[in-house]
């Protein structure tokens, strides 16, 4: 029996793909600027968001964009006033946003864990029409702002001063991929979930990175492997019957478990006519036997 | 390209602080189109904040900046301003190639929106050759030695074409030969009449580029005029001021 005759499936499928491409593209320039855990901080701050929109019966998706958007810019400009207050003003935004969340979806009416649990790891069956358009549009807008300013951003996250130099609109683009990386957090949290989402955007990369040689290459193997992965994970977490974001994950880190080791193996290999020869003679004597 | 009688960079009345400590008090400096200025000084001394200063990558706690006859504030046309930097920002594991990071140097010029053209490609190519690393484009930037690392630099600022190169410190710790190579890069670029502020701890292969010399000494302009002579065992013969980490660092050298 095929699964994907079901239309939640479909649903499900259409939106881990846009998040499978979308997110490793965003991801790229977190983890070049060493901040690849901002994406799970901007995750619990858009649960605030969440519980936002399901106390005030509005779209959860919508709301949470909003919060998350506001967080992920206070987020940056924090950042960019100097890191050593920074830190634990983070660490107040992070808490304060899912402490937040949790109890302003206790205070809705729409209160079961289920629903909680829901946000926080995805579910396969409550994308549901509306949301999936949500998902498209902003997924495709995320995805074009990050390919298309790719020369523009590339140049800030690898090296600000001399993209201030430049006369680029340093703080616009900064607060653009805050922005960018909000959205991507809020379309994901249905499939993958606020609390899982930040591995599909930092996991291909971290990938990628074992085999490519430069930027480019290796922003495009990372949506490669994010979007297979995505796809993958929906299928399989049918089958298997678990939850998506983390079957999506595990596939993730899988994937970068096994190019890592390939790598690795690949280069010991190149570097072994170069190594001394001993290994392969004959031994002088056999002690046992 | 129009003539101006405006000099290239001026600073006037200069002052600088981090915090409590004073760094730059009044300093004042002029540099005319096609002048070759070394800003030299001892560590510390403030040399290095005030080429940032008139970058505006440190504000001015007085004073005024002018680039190209225009206040810093209102100055928009940063694609005749060339600026490298002390060394590559610490690596985070993201691979990028030398033509990429060199490509960067067009941003100014192109502007974000437009995508890379003929011209764009041209121009980076005739930068990495002008720094001798066109054979090493395809290579990522982290495996190359720390000289060419800085090489990958200047090639960046040249690729955008620019009047005015502003350059902090570029050959600390860089390999004879990536001198060598850094100097005839220089070279080119002002014979064809840039300007060219360039701070340095120790001039070697570029001293006889240089046509003025400026001294920073406690945040002050202690001297102004011709290249000082080298003194004491840097003026032997057989002196060749090589830092501890050279002549060669290893790949990555800058990454930790």
């Amino acid at each position: 029996m095929n699964l994907f005759q079901y239309d939640f499936m479909i649903r499900a499928l259409i939106g881990a793909l846009v998040i499978g491409l979308a997110a490793p593209a965003l991801g790229i320039y977190l983890v070049q600027r060493k901040m690849s855990l901002i994406g799970d901080g901007i995750g619990h701050v858009a649960l605030t968001g969440v519980g936002v929109g399901l106390l005030l019966d509005r779209s959860p998706v919508i709301t949470a964009v909003i919060v998350a958007a506001a967080g992920a810019v206070a987020i940056e400009l924090l950042r960019e006033r100097g890191r050593t207050s920074g830190d634990l003003a983070l660490a107040l935004l992070f808490y304060g946003g899912i402490a937040g969340g949790v109890m302003l979806v206790g205070l809705s009416s729409n209160r079961s864990n289920a629903s909680l649990m829901a946000y926080l790891f995805g579910s396969l069956t409550t994308t549901s029409r509306t949301d999936l358009v949500v998902i498209g549009v902003l997924g495709v807008v995320v995805l074009a702002a990050m390919l298309l300013l790719r020369p523009a951003l590339f140049a800030i996250c690898h090296d600000e001063e001399y993209a201030r130099v430049s006369g680029l609109p340093v703080r616009a683009l900064n607060i653009l991929i805050a922005i960018a990386a909000a959205v991507t957090v809020t379309i994901a949290m249905r499939t993958v979930g606020l609390l899982l989402v930040s591995a599909l955007m930092v996991v291909p990369v971290a990938a990628a990175q074992q085999v490519t040689r430069g930027f480019r290459s290796t922003m495009a193997a990372a949506m490669a492997l994010g979007v297979l992965c995505a796809g993958l994970g929906v299928w399989l977490a049918g089958e298997i019957d678990t939850a998506v974001g983390a079957t999506i994950v595990v596939l993730a880190i899988a994937g970068f478990l096994t190019v890592a080791v390939c790598a690795a193996a690949w280069r010991a290999i190149r570097r072994r006519p170069f190594t001394r020869t001993a290994e392969v003679e004959p031994p002088d004597v056999i002690l046992e036997r | 390209m129009f003539v101006t009688a405006e000099p290239a960079v001026d600073i006037a009345h200069g002052v600088v602080g981090y915090a409590d400590r004073p760094v730059l008090h009044d300093v004042s400096l002029s540099v005319p189109a096609g002048e070759v200025v070394a800003i030299l000084g001892a560590n510390g001394s403030g040399k290095s904040t005030l080429v940032r200063a008139i970058l505006g990558l440190v504000p001015l706690r007085g004073g005024t900046v002018r680039l190209f006859g225009t206040p810093l504030k209102r100055f928009r046309q940063w694609r005749r301003v060339g600026y490298v930097p002390q060394r590559m920002g610490a690596g985070s594991g993201v691979p990028a190639t030398v033509a990429e990071v060199v490509a960067s140097g067009r941003l100014a010029r192109r502007g974000i929106l437009r995508p890379p053209g003929p011209a764009d490609r041209t121009a980076v190519t005739a930068a990495l050759t002008a720094v001798g690393l066109a054979d090493r484009a395809a290579e990522p930037v982290a495996t190359l030695s720390g000289g060419q690392q800085q090489r990958t630099l200047i090639a960046r600022a040249l690729a955008g074409e620019p009047e005015l190169l502003v350059l902090d410190e570029p050959t600390a710790g860089v390999d004879a030969g990536s001198q060598t190579a850094f100097a005839d890069a220089l070279r080119g670029f002002v014979d064809t009449g840039g300007t060219v502020l360039l701070v340095a701890h120790e001039l070697g292969p570029l001293q006889p580029l240089i046509n003025r010399a400026v001294v920073v000494h406690d945040g002050k302009i202690a001297h102004d005029g011709a290249a000082p002579a080298p003194a004491g065992h840097h003026a032997a013969p057989d002196h060749d001021h090589v830092h501890p980490h050279a002549p060669e660092d290893p790949p990555g050298a800058w990454l930790t």
